[in-house]
């Protein structure tokens, strides 16, 4: 069999006969809306992964770009807000965080450079386990929350959850729906749908994207993680766009409800406010960024603690990092292939920026599984192991 | 990070439950849940805490598809399966 494109590769599907049916219902549709490229972002780093891993670019028609915009939670974390946490280390205060952290360059230094150097620095998979390590010691631990609204409701019932009072929080935790927004207004994103993260939607509910819907004329349709749920949102937003129909559409219902995690809110926002404030690359996002409320300045290390953060400017900024592209790439208007620093001097083990740090960042995954797998009848396999979702395989047409 | 990671209730204890995932029993914190979660449940983990019982009729699909992220992950560090097992890291120990 030939394909329109000219080339082939296996792709494999648990349900093969659904996958091309898929596909090829999104071809048709993307040549409907009659523009070319048509733009779709997604805000969720488990969605590129599944994106790259079963090499699904390969399965889009030619006039649809799929782009990674700021659904990395390290990625986004900011530069000042890495500094925090390195010179709190650095003054002496033992640090826990998520492991990907700690290797995410700060404009001087890393926390993993202030462990070099003697500082204590703790890796933990969750803020219990911070809360633990508090217990065990009357040193003061301060945990540097990190990650979206999904992972702030953790941070929150932590603090809820009568702390001992050596515990504190420095509080990194962002709010994805008002990034939207600001990628939605950016002249050179062009976006013109979002596909919205199953989990972190399992939360806030889909109720929580009328708004935005109602305000930038955008379809937001909420889907799952498995490759052929990917490919039914993305079918499903290019029909709300051919039919110039900006709505919200749930796909992943067996995870999403309207309302979402009510009791999840209620201990998100009895402990965080919402504030303004940057995002690594993207730009200063209004209610973007999780602060603990005054309630809790006790256990708030911005409140609790004197960050010396002009100690940490005695040191010169590494030169490469003026190189990265990080932020452009979050935003959605470059591609990790279009910095000059990827695969080179920017490597997993020796990350430049963010993206490369994070297993969710999109420079780190492209790195792993190729972005857009090279398919041509030599090298008929992606970098990184190939499409590969077991079953029966099927021939997919690729661009 | 947020991927979450699907595990069976085997005993609930207040707020603490017991979650075997994959043979590897883990204590999951309830506070945020929003039903009842009873042994036999399925719950949905995120660092630690259940985010999400699934609907029964939904667990089948949900385990079909994490299996797969996992058998596929030949390479010692898929992005993926690392962070499946992250999230089963991040449940306390059974105690």
């Amino acid at each position: 069999m030939t394909g329109s494109h000219g080339s082939f590769a296996e792709l494999k599907f648990r349900d093969p006969v659904r996958a091309r049916a898929l596909s090829e219902t999104l071809a048709r549709l993307t040549n409907e809306i009659g523009r070319s490229p048509v733009s779709i972002m997604h805000v969720c780093g488990s969605h590129e992964q599944a994106i790259a891993k079963f090499g699904l670019r390969a399965t889009l028609p030619r006039n649809l770009n799929v782009i990674m915009g700021p659904g990395c939670p390290v990625c986004i974390t900011d530069v000042p807000e890495v500094d925090e946490g390195v010179a709190l280390a650095r003054q002496g205060v033992r640090i826990a965080t998520y492991g990907d952290m700690v290797r995410v360059p700060g404009t001087v230094m890393s926390l993993a450079d202030v462990q070099a150097e003697g500082g204590r620095v703790d890796v933990v998979y969750s803020v219990a386990q911070a809360v633990d390590l508090a217990r065990q010691s009357t040193d003061p631990l301060v945990f540097f929350a990190t990650g979206f609204e999904t992972t702030a409701v953790a941070t929150a019932a932590a603090v809820l959850g009568d702390p001992p009072s050596n515990f504190f929080v420095l509080s990194a935790h962002k709010y994805i729906p008002p990034v939207m927004e600001i990628v939605a207004e950016m002249p050179d994103t062009r976006v013109e749908g979002f596909l919205a993260a199953g989990h972190a939607a399992t939360i806030t509910g889909w109720g929580v994207f009328e708004p935005f819907v109602a305000r930038h004329k955008l379809p937001v349709v909420v889907a799952g993680f498995e490759p052929l749920d990917i490919l039914a949102g993305l079918v499903k937003l290019a029909e709300l766009i051919r039919d110039g129909k900006p709505s919200v559409e749930n796909m992943f219902p067996r995870c999403v409800t309207k309302e979402g995690n009510v009791r999840a809110q209620e201990h998100l926002w009895r402990v965080f406010r919402p504030i303004g404030g940057r995002w690594r690359g993207i730009a200063h996002v209004p209610n973007g960024n999780l602060r603990l409320r005054d309630e809790w300045a006790h256990l708030d290390a911005r409140k609790q603690f004197d960050i010396d953060l002009n100690r940490l400017w005695d040191y010169a900024p590494p030169a490469l990092v003026q190189d990265c592209i990080c932020g452009d790439i979050m935003a959605g208007i470059k591609s990790p292939t279009d910095c000059a620093l990827f695969g080179k001097e920017c490597v997993p083990h020796s990350p430049v920026g963010a993206c490369m740090v994070s297993s969710e960042g999109t420079c780190k995954i492209w790195h792993q599984y190729g972005g857009h797998p090279d398919l041509s009848p030599h090298r008929a396999s992606v970098r990184g192991g190939g499409p590969d979702l077991g079953g029966s395989s099927v021939a997919v047409c690729a661009r | 990070m947020c991927l979450g990671v699907p595990g069976k209730v085997v005993a609930v204890d207040g707020l603490m439950a017991t979650v075997d995932f994959w043979g590897v029993r883990k204590q999951i914190r309830l506070e945020v849940v929003d039903e009842a979660v009873h042994p036999g449940d399925y719950i949905l983990n995120h660092v630690g805490y259940a985010i999400r019982r699934i609907p029964a009729s939904e667990v089948e699909a949900t385990l079909a598809l994490y299996e797969e992220l996992l058998k596929h992950a030949e390479r010692e560090d898929d992005l993926m399966a690392a962070d499946i097992r992250g999230e089963i890291a991040g449940a306390g120990d059974d105690r």
